[in-house]
């Protein structure tokens, strides 16, 4: 099964805390959503109130079009996967993934049946007769699953449930968690803290911070066109560079920074149109960086630049270039595994006019 | 919005759990308490309690040596079975800690308190059975031909003190040795590391470390001894009644519910006064 | 020379210690063996007389019966109280908690005597006759606050997320109780409650001051001592120690050694 969720103008206090604040949201049904952020960013909160434990303090929630906003977990078409996989410890596997069926009234035999064809699904069927202390981190992971989606419901909710597992371990979860829903299609809500886990599995990802929802989108728009200073640098590295808005015209704006003064289109201010004076910042990904090589049509130059510190990561180098207009600028460019860099070197800079992203505001104010 | 939020659901379901044990305590714990305090400002005249507030029961309890005695018996009878248990459970802890090969610890733990799954009364009386005139411990003197009269051993202060601190040793046997397996051997190892001798690592390191555990144990004794009836009733005879005593009395012969209320409230602030002592060193677990 | 020293005195004092403990059990046991009227030495030959007058005596095994319900019945309430209150308080944030703890736990530090005599303050203002049932209410009083503490203190934050996976997956309040919360505190109920039946069945000054007709074991074996140095008194005292440390040895191979397991 599967449903829609929406989230209207949702906020939740803790005293003199806010930890969500006005926060409006549309799932649709059978999306893959992650919310990220760093901790206290209010997405575990925004989980609770999807799930029935908390109720928002303004707001509302709905759930395949039905009102949830004060239901209890159990009378809700969710579940919920916990970090810590709240196991019951003194049942074997298939009572765990059963227990649900067992509290809507299912006879023993049937589902003790469909139980085992849950823990088929994640490839525990052999250790059904198990306790939970005999499993691995991710094998018991693996039961949550199979538990919380033993009963059928609309929406998954997953509380950070890889954070436990070690690296390796986490990134083949992500593959099969996405796998599996992709094979149930039920909508599932996944939170997260670990950006890379956000783009490997989500269709969309919402970026929380202080409360508020920073920027929505799929994996690619977020990371190549985002939409936010903060969810630019928490989806990955990038290079915040100050600038002012100095002219107009209907198609492109004029900026100038200290390494220049560069004309761009419209559509490279993904937060909405420029206002001329206005202060704003250049992002730019170590990646989309190049070696200008004479003029090119549609490469942005930056001037020359000096490395002062380079390491070699196996794709690529990861250097630290100081530009000769703004030595206390330190820029972190990615360059070719082919290339030969050593520190002194001078680099021509320039990137193409697609990559780069500007943002109202300066880093100094988030 | 009319529903009710989900936490004020549950906040009004945890007031019905917590409720019924709330209850039983105000109603069988903290209302008799508060009776019984006006009661103790009551008075019993000719066989009738007289509804009069006053602070006569009070006021008597200092006058008449009678019962002033009872606190004084009390608290040296109490303080001599806490000091004497703590010295003897003391070595014995440590001996089963440190000396009895691991696992046979627990054995010897058990074998030493396995004599406190007696009847509380049974045991009592089975020091009369050793310390009467005719008991065990005077057929043996006599046998021996060390004494040719019998002994009067039972029905005395030292009699109560006896029974006291048998039973008390094996309770705080328990508390310390739990104290002193906590300890981490590599503190030992420090401190003998560091140039310390036997005498001085116990006397610096570990009686430090242990006295939290040593307090509360000699606590739970003063607590567990000021307040009972039956030792001394049974053991300690009708010379120099301790204050349970003499409320037990106030109780029965006499039926001055009054004098026993106040009574019974002195004997509590003897408790608090000395929880108030040692609140200093009473290390109270919370999880 | 020096450690054998140490050894030496260690054991001469463990065996002191161990003898002092002992002895008065020893005689209990052996004299209520006693071919005689008197249970003191010399010790004239075995008999199982004064335990066949043990079981004869129908005052005895009432109040045998007696003590066996009392205790289990006050500690199943006490348990239950305890576990609820527990419940709420560690699994809840409620207005005035430190508060409600303190209450809870408070008669654990007042004399049993002072509970005793506050009830008997209050039952006889209210003329409520004594009965068993007075007595097993002051029993709870007594056992509330051991069974609260120690089921509290076993209430840890790792299971409030096993509690809420039980509610997200369908169960009612009591069914998380009966299914999750209980079977996975049980090493610390049943602790909780066979030190309470432990409690309330060596209990004497509640049950003297709070009974009339019918009375526990302990009382019966008090008024038994008005006749001064009996065997049969040794016989009702061996057996009950007999059972106890009997019921001990089976907790601890059982209970005790499968839950330190897991």
């Amino acid at each position: 099964m599967t449903a829609a969720v929406s989230v209207e103008n949702a906020t939740k206090t803790f005293g003199p805390f806010t930890a969500l604040n006005d926060v409006s949201l549309e799932i649709a049904a059978g999306e893959f959503i992650v919310l990220l952020g760093p901790s206290g960013c209010g997405k575990t909160t925004l989980l609770s109130i999807l799930g029935g434990f908390l109720s928002p303090s303004r707001g509302r929630v709905l759930i395949g079009g039905r009102e949830m906003t004060n239901v209890t977990p159990a009378k809700r078409p969710t579940t919920t996967m916990f970090q810590d996989y709240a196991l019951f410890p003194h049942m074997k596997l298939k009572d765990n993934v059963g227990f649900g069926l067992r509290m809507r009234g299912m006879a023993k035999t049937e589902r003790d049946e469909k139980a085992l064809g849950f823990l088929d699904l994640v490839g525990l069927r052999t250790a059904a007769d198990k306790k939970p202390h005999e499993l691995s981190g991710g094998q018991r992971q693996r039961v949550a699953l199979a538990r919380a989606l033993a009963v059928d419901p609309e929406v998954l909710l997953l509380d950070e449930p890889l954070g436990a597992l070690d690296l390796k371990l986490r990134r083949q979860m992500q593959d099969e968690l996405k796998a599996i829903q992709k094979r149930v299609g039920t909508t599932f809500v996944h939170v997260t803290h670990d950006q890379e886990e956000a783009m490997a599995i989500a269709d969309r990802i919402v970026v929380m911070n202080q409360g508020r929802i920073e920027d929505i989108g799929a994996p690619a728009d977020i990371y190549m066109r985002p939409r936010s200073l903060f969810s630019a640098g928490f989806m990955g590295e990038v290079n915040f560079i100050p600038g002012r808005v100095t002219a107009l015209d209907p198609t492109s704006a004029t900026v100038e920074t200290a390494l220049g003064t560069v004309t761009l289109s419209l559509t490279a201010f993904t937060a909405g149109a420029p206002i001329a004076g206005q202060a704003v910042t250049f992002c730019i990904r170590p990646e989309h960086f190049r070696r200008a090589e004479g003029e090119q049509a549609n490469l942005v130059s930056l001037g020359q630049a000096r490395i002062t510190g380079q390491a070699f990561f196996g794709t690529h180098y990861r250097c630290h270039l100081a530009p000769d207009a703004a030595p206390d600028l330190s820029l972190v460019v990615h360059m070719r595994q082919s290339t030969h860099v050593s520190d002194g070197d001078a680099v021509p800079l320039a990137v193409p006019a697609k990559d780069v992203v500007v943002l109202p505001g300066t880093t100094k104010d988030t | 919005m009319f529903a009710q939020t989900l936490e004020q659901t549950e906040r009004r379901k945890a007031w019905g759990f917590v409720a019924p044990a709330l209850v039983w305590t105000l109603a069988f714990f903290v209302v008799p308490f508060l009776f019984m305090v006006a009661m103790s400002l009551w008075s019993r005249q000719s066989g009738q309690i007289v509804r009069a507030w006053n602070l006569d029961n009070y006021f008597a309890f200092f006058e008449k040596a009678a019962l002033f005695k009872g606190l004084i018996n009390s608290l040296e009878i109490t303080l001599i079975v806490t000091v004497l248990s703590v010295l003897l459970a003391y070595p014995l802890a440590w001996i089963i800690a440190e000396r009895v090969p691991k696992r046979f610890q627990r054995l010897a733990l058990i074998l030493a308190i396995l004599p406190f799954w007696t009847s509380y009364v049974v045991r009592s009386y089975s020091w009369l059975l050793v310390l009467s005139k005719n008991g065990v411990v005077n057929q043996t003197l006599m046998t021996i031909g060390l004494v040719s009269e019998p002994l009067e051993l039972a029905s005395n202060r030292t009699a109560t003190v006896i029974g006291f601190v048998h039973f008390f040793v094996m309770l705080l046997t328990l508390t310390i040795y739990a104290n002193l397996v906590q300890l981490s051997p590599n503190y030992r190892r420090a401190a003998a590391d560091l140039g310390a001798n036997a005498f001085q690592t116990f006397r610096h390191v570990i009686l430090p470390l242990t006295l939290p555990g040593i307090m509360t144990g000699a606590f739970l004794t003063f607590v567990l001894c000021i307040g009972d009836y039956v030792t001394p009733q049974i053991l300690g005879g009708n010379n120099e009644l301790v204050l349970p005593q003499i409320i037990m009395l106030q109780l029965g012969r006499r039926a001055d519910f009054p004098m026993a209320a106040a009574l019974s409230i002195i004997l509590m602030l003897a408790v608090t006064l000395a929880y108030v002592l040692c609140a200093r060193w009473l290390k109270i677990e919370r999880a | 020379m020096r450690n054998v020293l140490i050894s030496t005195v260690s054991w001469v004092y463990a065996t002191l210690i161990f003898g002092f403990i002992f002895l008065p059990v020893a005689v209990l046991v052996l004299f209520s063996f006693q071919d005689g009227r008197l249970p003191v030495p010399p010790f004239n030959g075995f008999s199982t007389q004064w335990y066949a007058a043990v079981f004869a005596d129908r005052k005895l095994m009432a109040a045998l019966a007696n003590s066996f319900v009392v205790a289990l019945v006050s500690s199943l309430i006490a348990c239950l109280l305890g576990f609820l209150a527990a419940y709420a308080l560690a699994r809840h944030k409620l207005p005035g908690s430190a508060l409600q703890r303190g209450l809870l736990i408070a008669p654990m530090t007042v004399s049993y005597l002072i509970i005793a005599l506050g009830l008997l303050t209050v039952l006889n203002t209210f003329g409520i006759p004594l009965s068993l049932w007075t007595v097993g209410v002051g029993h709870v009083v007594i056992n509330l606050p051991l069974c609260f503490a120690i089921i509290y203190s076993s209430m840890g934050d790792h299971h409030i997320n096993i509690e809420r996976a039980a509610r997200d997956l369908g169960a009612s309040d009591f069914k998380v109780m009966v299914l999750v919360t209980a079977p996975m505190l049980m090493p610390s109920i049943l602790a909780a409650f066979f030190l309470s039946v432990t409690f309330s069945w060596d209990e004497f000054i509640i049950a003297f001051l709070l009974s009339r007709f019918d009375v526990t074991l302990p009382v019966e074996i008090w008024s038994l001592l008005r006749s001064g140095l009996n065997p049969k008194t040794n016989a009702i005292g061996s057996l009950v120690f007999l059972v106890s440390v009997a019921a001990l040895l089976l907790l601890e191979f059982t209970l005790f050694r499968k839950s330190g397991k897991s």
